[in-house]
């Protein structure tokens, strides 16, 4: 067991650091979370600025570790996180990579790393949340071309997004997990129209998206027709395995805002309010050493992550609740006014008990695949 | 970084838990239970594995090993829900003569003023001035109490870290216990683990048991007393709430002495209680939050 880096990770870490520092003070202003053509020039200038400097693939090419060291690092400069790029980054591209043809990888992965691409994900559906594999987006062959009908929803970025990530069924006989392929579809083809949704933190952080015959050639499929189910699972580990390391840093440092806040506004010198921000600190420092022992799994492993990503979830997204909570007790009523900056963060973290799998499935996930209990 | 085992931990790990399963398995557990008293044979044959000298240089006569192979040793011992003053003696390795191989059992006084096993042992650390015996709640472990504790005295963090491997072992113990009884037991035509309010459970039961696993062994690589203090709460959270939820799985039968469940609930209590309150683990740990963020 060792938490010492390499002289190699420590030299990216310090060159990565000092870039940080010289860079991020040239950054434009921050778009309102509404602002969507906002979001996507800056999130795309982000991207870019990455890419000349040497470090748009570390999602995809560098370790596990120095992937850590890279979300890290970024996280604490206050640097932006991979917004509208997320789907892009952190889903399709490692599935393109994973699975697509040359021709694929060479068409669709460098405008996403040179930030010139925006991507979003087409797998939910109004009938099939959690039960992913019931969705009905229905798509038969017409020459080469496939004809697509049906309903996706909570897309997010749907609204600036150039391609799409999309799931649907190409056999509608087979059995449910079978019969399902995936597409890259682009979002201004014909029949393509987006409905933006508001969430309970009140901004249109993703939308719905209904197709009408739209017409996606064979050749943006990815992986044999009727094989999705198998290329997704791909796409899925991906996103349950590396996507909160940035974020349990963001809370260690909420944290300490919080303490901070407490102790200005004397809500320090109650001791119910101290030691659950204690424990809190426990649960954080906890869950960033849960983070450092999965990447090391993945790292031994050959980098693609497993089921441990479910534990992980499942733990991370209750204390992120629980951090906004202990916050709340120590604003007082100001945590009823949406002008401090703090509640929005409260309202958005009820999302993550039920994006990317609901806390119920993943303790199926947990409970059948890793401890081997009976199907229900 | 490579915060995962290494082999030779694995072949230690490996090592302590046939020795345990050997010596201590679910038979002799039980007939533990029937006639408490501590196995004086067994506590030499842990001294000759070298438990106790693990972490003495090997100059002094110890194994010359570290803090993270102690921890998975100890977390053995917290599985196998093994009996007497583990850590106290541990830690008198080199110190108190006899405790390195075994000969010696050494208590100490606790948090709160607990004493374990005071009538056994041969050397005692702390004052236990007036000390009364306590009807104790966990059959194998008997208790003693010191009517005014010493306040002064703080914890000490290694104490606290091989108490919190012990209950990270327990935890492991009620997980694969609760498990193994949801695989098999039958209600309805089949078995309750099929059922999702049970899954649910035990899916619970594991998460708590890998938070703290990482948590105590990061404390274990540090040896810092934050770290120490994190891996404290987490291991008792684990111990004493996986406990209570592989009682819950066990039905009526894990409210009885037919099964073995109340046992690993009752250590993980006493765990809980003697390496002093976790509020000065909470205060340590929201005390550091201020000290980050200057």
């Amino acid at each position: 067991m060792d938490l010492s880096y390499t002289p190699e990770e420590e030299e990216f870490r310090a060159r990565l650091r000092e870039w940080l520092a010289k860079v991020l003070p040239s950054l434009p202003p921050k778009p309102s979370p509404d602002d969507w053509p906002g979001r996507r020039a800056y999130d795309l200038g982000w991207q870019r600025m990455l890419y000349d400097a040497g470090y748009a693939d570390v999602h995809w090419d560098a370790s596990p570790t120095v992937r850590l060291i890279f979300l890290e690092e970024t996280e604490k400069a206050g640097a932006p996180y991979v917004g509208a790029n997320f789907v892009g980054l952190l889903h399709a591209g490692p599935t393109i990579a994973a699975e697509g043809t040359a021709e694929q990888r060479a068409r669709w992965l460098p405008p996403v790393l040179r930030g010139e691409e925006v991507w979003c994900q087409g797998f939910s559906e109004p009938e099939a949340g959690s039960d992913l594999a019931a969705l009905r987006t229905r798509a038969y062959r017409d020459g080469d071309e496939y004809v697509v009908t049906g309903s996706k929803i909570w897309t997010s970025h749907a609204e600036v997004a150039d391609w799409c990530e999309l799931l649907v069924r190409t056999d509608p006989s087979a059995p449910k997990h079978r019969g399902i392929s995936w597409l890259a579809m682009r979002m201004d083809a014909p029949g393509v129209t987006v409905r933006p949704l508001r969430t309970l933190a009140g901004s249109t952080e993703f939308a719905e998206v209904f197709l009408d015959e739209v017409r996606v050639p064979v050749a943006h499929r990815v992986g044999e027709e009727n094989d999705g189910w198998r290329v997704t699972m791909v796409t899925l580990s991906f996103e349950r395995g590396t996507a909160f390391v940035g974020e349990v840093v963001a809370c260690r440092r909420v944290l300490g805002e919080i303490a901070r806040e407490a102790r200005a506004c004397g809500r320090w010198d109650d001791p119910v309010v101290r030691r659950r921000l204690g424990r809190l600190n426990a649960e954080f420092r906890a869950l960033w050493r849960l983070t450092q022992w999965n990447v090391s799994e993945a790292e031994s492993s050959g980098g693609v992550p497993g089921v441990g990503g479910s534990v992980f979830k499942l733990r991370y997204s209750r204390a992120r609740q629980e951090l906004y909570e202990a916050a709340a007790e120590v604003w007082g009523v100001g945590a009823l006014d949406l002008d401090q900056g703090w509640v929005t963060d409260r309202l958005s973290s009820l999302a993550y008990t039920i994006a990317a799998g609901t806390s119920e499935i993943q303790r199926n996930i947990v409970a059948e695949r890793i401890l081997g209990l009976p199907k229900g | 970084m490579r915060f995962q085992l290494t082999e030779d931990q694995r072949a230690l790990r490996d090592g302590v838990r046939g020795l345990l399963a050997r010596r201590f398995g679910a038979e002799a557990l039980r007939a533990a239970v029937e006639r408490p008293g501590l196995d004086r044979e067994l506590w030499r044959a842990l001294g000759a594995a070298g438990f106790f000298s693990l972490r003495l240089a090997e100059a002094e006569g110890g194994v010359g090993l570290g803090l993270p192979e102690a921890v998975l040793m100890f977390e053995e011992a917290g599985r196998a829900l093994l009996p007497g003053p583990l850590a106290a003696t541990h830690l008198a390795a080199g110190v108190v003569p006899g405790a390195a191989d075994g000969e010696a059992v050494v208590t100490a006084v606790g948090g709160g003023g607990l004493v374990e096993w005071l009538d056994a042992a041969d050397v005692v650390q702390g004052d236990v001035t007036g000390a009364v015996p306590m009807r104790s709640v966990d059959p194998l472990t008997p208790l003693w109490r010191v009517p005014v504790p010493d306040s002064a005295v703080e914890p000490d963090p290694l104490f606290l870290l091989l108490t919190a491997a012990e209950q990270l072992g327990t935890a492991v113990r009620m997980c694969e216990t609760a498990v193994q009884h949801a695989r098999t037991r039958e209600q309805f035509g089949r078995p309750i683990g099929a059922f999702q309010a049970v899954k649910h459970l035990c899916a619970e039961l594991l998460v708590r048991v890998e938070v703290a696993r990482a948590a105590v062994y990061a404390a274990a690589v540090t040896a810092d007393p934050v770290d120490v203090a994190a891996a404290r709460l987490l291991a008792d959270e684990a111990a004493v709430r996986g406990a209570r939820d592989c009682l819950q799985v066990f039905g009526g039968m894990g409210f009885t002495w037919e099964a073995d469940v109340h046992l690993g609930l009752k250590r993980a209590w006493i765990r809980a209680e003697r390496g002093g309150s976790n509020t000065e683990s909470e205060d340590l740990l929201a005390g550091e939050l201020l000290i980050e963020v200057g």
